[in-house]
């Protein structure tokens, strides 16, 4: 149950900066996921955690103490694979016992440990087969049973999940998540699915471009995104942006958007006459011909209790998730009703939402 | 790992030939088999004639077989008066008698024994050598960032770019200079550095295809990258290397002109002594094929031990795992 500090971690590929000045924390017991799209440094981050790469500039600290320069070997950390790196020459009790055979523990005992972490995967009845015979799942469950077996301070997994068929990955999802429950050991989870993501962690670091985005609880990361970036990445479909010229004043709780006046959480930011943009989860947005925010019908999709219906507006494209058993024609004139206490406005420039009453915890439920 | 499994399924699905086009094919491949097993075959029966049987024309495929080839490979003899044969006491045994009744005696053992044994600790030395070397060589390439790597991997490769025995010359000088002529250690030395060229490239491909991953997961788990590399890359490569070791082994074991060149006593292989193996009126051709066929043995049993990773070696690049 170890807490791991990152201190201003920096990797350098020759000219391509991989990781950029990363700070932040992962508290002993927690179930960590870093989050984004391939190429955004998550994997490079969670190696040089490891000791798998060397960091170009900062510090890893592993409960407290600075583990930059030790080997992988000695920061006892284990690691899981997207592609489990069984190995194929050993069966699948050799594969478990392998961690502790490396550190010495007497045939015995390493016997009994393998045996224990067996029944706890339920892995115990095929211990004696060889892995390329395996399943898919199965393969996943000894790679589990090779990390757990020597009680590490820490688990780090590089997209375990990813090789898996969709139905199984659903299924471990829930097997890992339940796993962690019973051991509560210190998990850095790295993945590029936001379903895996949100279901599994404690708190989700999201990268892109090597940058940290934004840093929170699932919850946190859908209601409350920091960036655009978040806000566009996170969530099916993701959100909504109505672009728009205009100023700011702090205390405003309510903006123009050509024409159209909308509420949103008190602003605490001001600014000058510059884009803007309007975030809108699919799921905030009703018809109403009430409404002064208009357009036109694009297209819809149905997905059984609810269909997503893309409007066409002056500002842009938006979806919203409405019941199924409203009825929308293509082409059709629709009025936007929004729900005023989730709306998160955007300085388009920076990309970086607008400090306002939804960030202070003013707004809850 | 689903992109694999996909492209092996439609493989099958697609390109799978007819049956009559693979019985015509099998056909094609036991002929041309049959083809070029008539030297090998022709070599083994001649061990079993008797020089007047293996000279005669035309030429004798049915014979009555003689152990003859064998025993004159193995023994030096010389050619007696009637009046002194008589005087000899009977033999002593099978091979004696065979001998005498050529009007000869056995005067001692032949140099062959001694060929054979340099062979092989000549061509099995340079082959562990040159195959751990190249081991060694090819994870380093395959797994560091080398300064100047393409340019070193093409120097490697440069040293096959000409026929080894054109830099004969250079080689007899320095190894005469270094007191390394006929010696076994000269020898051993000279068909390695020939042979990493082979080696290095061979495993490089192995190597490249055994994941990071499986290293690095021993290395979180508790081994230094030594340790990683011997009990977890070694095992994984041992196709790879069974491969190289019989195509390192065939070089070494057939080589002629610089066993000819570099050595002439001591260190001599068997492929120089073979040939010249001299018969009364000539080369007694049953003992040059009787040498010949104990000569392809360990070769063809190496190779057909490690049969199944040959294969694989032939056609590595080209087939995923």
């Amino acid at each position: 149950m170890a807490e791991i500090g990152v201190r201003n971690l920096q990797k350098r590929f020759g000219e391509f900066v991989a990781v950029r000045e990363s700070s932040f924390t992962i508290h002993g017991g927690e179930f960590f996921v870093m989050l984004g799209p391939s190429g955004c440094g998550k994997t490079t981050t969670l190696r040089m955690i490891a000791g798998l790469e060397l960091p170009t500039s900062g510090q890893i600290l592993i409960d407290g103490d600075d583990v930059t320069p030790l080997r992988a070997s000695r920061r006892d950390v284990a690691f899981m694979f997207q592609l489990f790196a069984l190995y194929p020459h050993m069966n699948v009790h050799d594969n478990i016992a392998f961690p502790l055979k490396c550190r010495g523990v007497p045939r015995r005992e390493r016997r009994r440990r393998v045996e224990e972490t067996a029944a706890l995967l339920r892995i115990d009845h095929f211990l004696h087969r060889r892995v390329s015979g395996l399943a898919g799942g199965d393969r996943q469950r000894v790679a589990l049973g090779r990390a757990i077996v020597r009680r590490p301070k820490a688990f780090l997994m590089d997209e375990p999940l990813g090789a898996l068929d969709a139905e199984f990955r659903e299924l471990m999802c829930g097997e890992l998540r339940t796993l962690h429950e019973r051991l509560h050991a210190t998990t850095l989870y790295v993945t590029h699915d936001q379903l895996e993501a949100m279901s599994m962690a404690d708190r989700i670091i999201v990268m892109n471009h090597g940058v940290i985005e934004q840093v929170g609880a699932p919850r946190e990361i859908y209601d409350r995104p920091r960036t655009m970036f978040v806000a566009d990445f996170i969530g099916s479909p993701p959100m909504s942006f109505l672009r728009f010229e205009g100023a700011v004043q702090a205390g405003q709780s309510s903006i123009a958007i050509g024409g159209a006046a909308v509420a949103v959480p008190a602003l605490r930011e001001s600014r000058p006459h510059g884009p803007l943009a309007l975030g809108v989860r699919p799921e905030r947005v009703r018809f109403s011909d009430a409404s002064a925010l208009r357009g036109a019908v694009f297209g819809t999709e149905y997905l059984g209790t609810t269909q997503i219906v893309t409007v066409e507006t002056d500002h842009g494209q938006l979806r919203a998730r409405v019941p199924s058993r409203e009825r929308v024609v293509p082409g059709e004139n629709v009025g936007i009703e929004c729900a005023p206490e989730r709306l998160v406005v955007f300085d388009t420039q920076s990309g970086h939402a607008l400090d306002s009453d939804l960030y202070r915890g003013g707004v809850h439920g | 790992m689903n992109g694999a499994a996909m492209g092996k399924s439609s493989a099958h699905s697609v390109a799978e030939p007819s049956a009559g086009a693979r019985r015509l094919a099998g056909a094609i491949v036991v002929a041309y088999a049959l083809v070029t097993m008539i030297p090998l075959v022709w070599i083994l029966l001649t061990g079993f004639k008797t020089p007047p049987d293996s000279i005669s024309y035309p030429p004798k495929v049915v014979f009555e077989p003689s152990l003859e080839g064998y025993v004159n490979l193995f023994t030096n003899r010389s050619r007696q008066t009637p009046e002194y044969m008589a005087s000899l006491p009977p033999p002593e045994t099978w091979y004696d008698r065979l001998v005498r009744s050529r009007n000869m005696v056995i005067t001692g053992p032949s140099r062959f024994a001694d060929r054979y044994v340099n062979s092989v600790i000549i061509g099995f030395g340079s082959t562990f050598l040159a195959v751990f070397l190249g081991t060694l060589t090819a994870y380093a390439f395959s797994r560091f960032r080398v300064p100047l790597q393409d340019d070193l991997l093409f120097f490697i490769l440069s040293t096959r770019m000409m026929p080894p025995i054109a830099v004969a010359i250079p080689i007899f000088l320095m190894f005469r200079e270094l007191g390394l002529s006929d010696t076994h250690l000269g020898m051993i030395l000279l068909y390695t550095a020939v042979n990493m060229s082979l080696s290095v490239w061979l495993l490089k491909g192995f190597m490249d295809e055994i994941p990071r991953e499986y290293e690095e997961a021993a290395m979180v788990d508790g081994y230094t990258r030594l340790q990683a590399f011997f009990k977890v890359v070694l095992p994984q490569a041992t196709t790879g290397i069974a491969a190289t070791a019989i195509f390192c082994l065939i070089f070494a074991w057939n080589e002629y002109a610089f066993a000819l060149l570099l050595t002439s006593g001591e260190a001599q292989t068997a492929p120089p002594f073979i040939p010249i193996i001299i018969g009364e009126g000539g080369l007694d051709w049953p003992a040059v094929a009787a040498g010949t066929t104990l000569f392809l043995l360990p070769v063809f049993v190496f190779t057909v031990v490690l049969r199944s990773h040959l294969l694989r070696g032939i056609t590595f690049g080209a087939v995923r795992k």
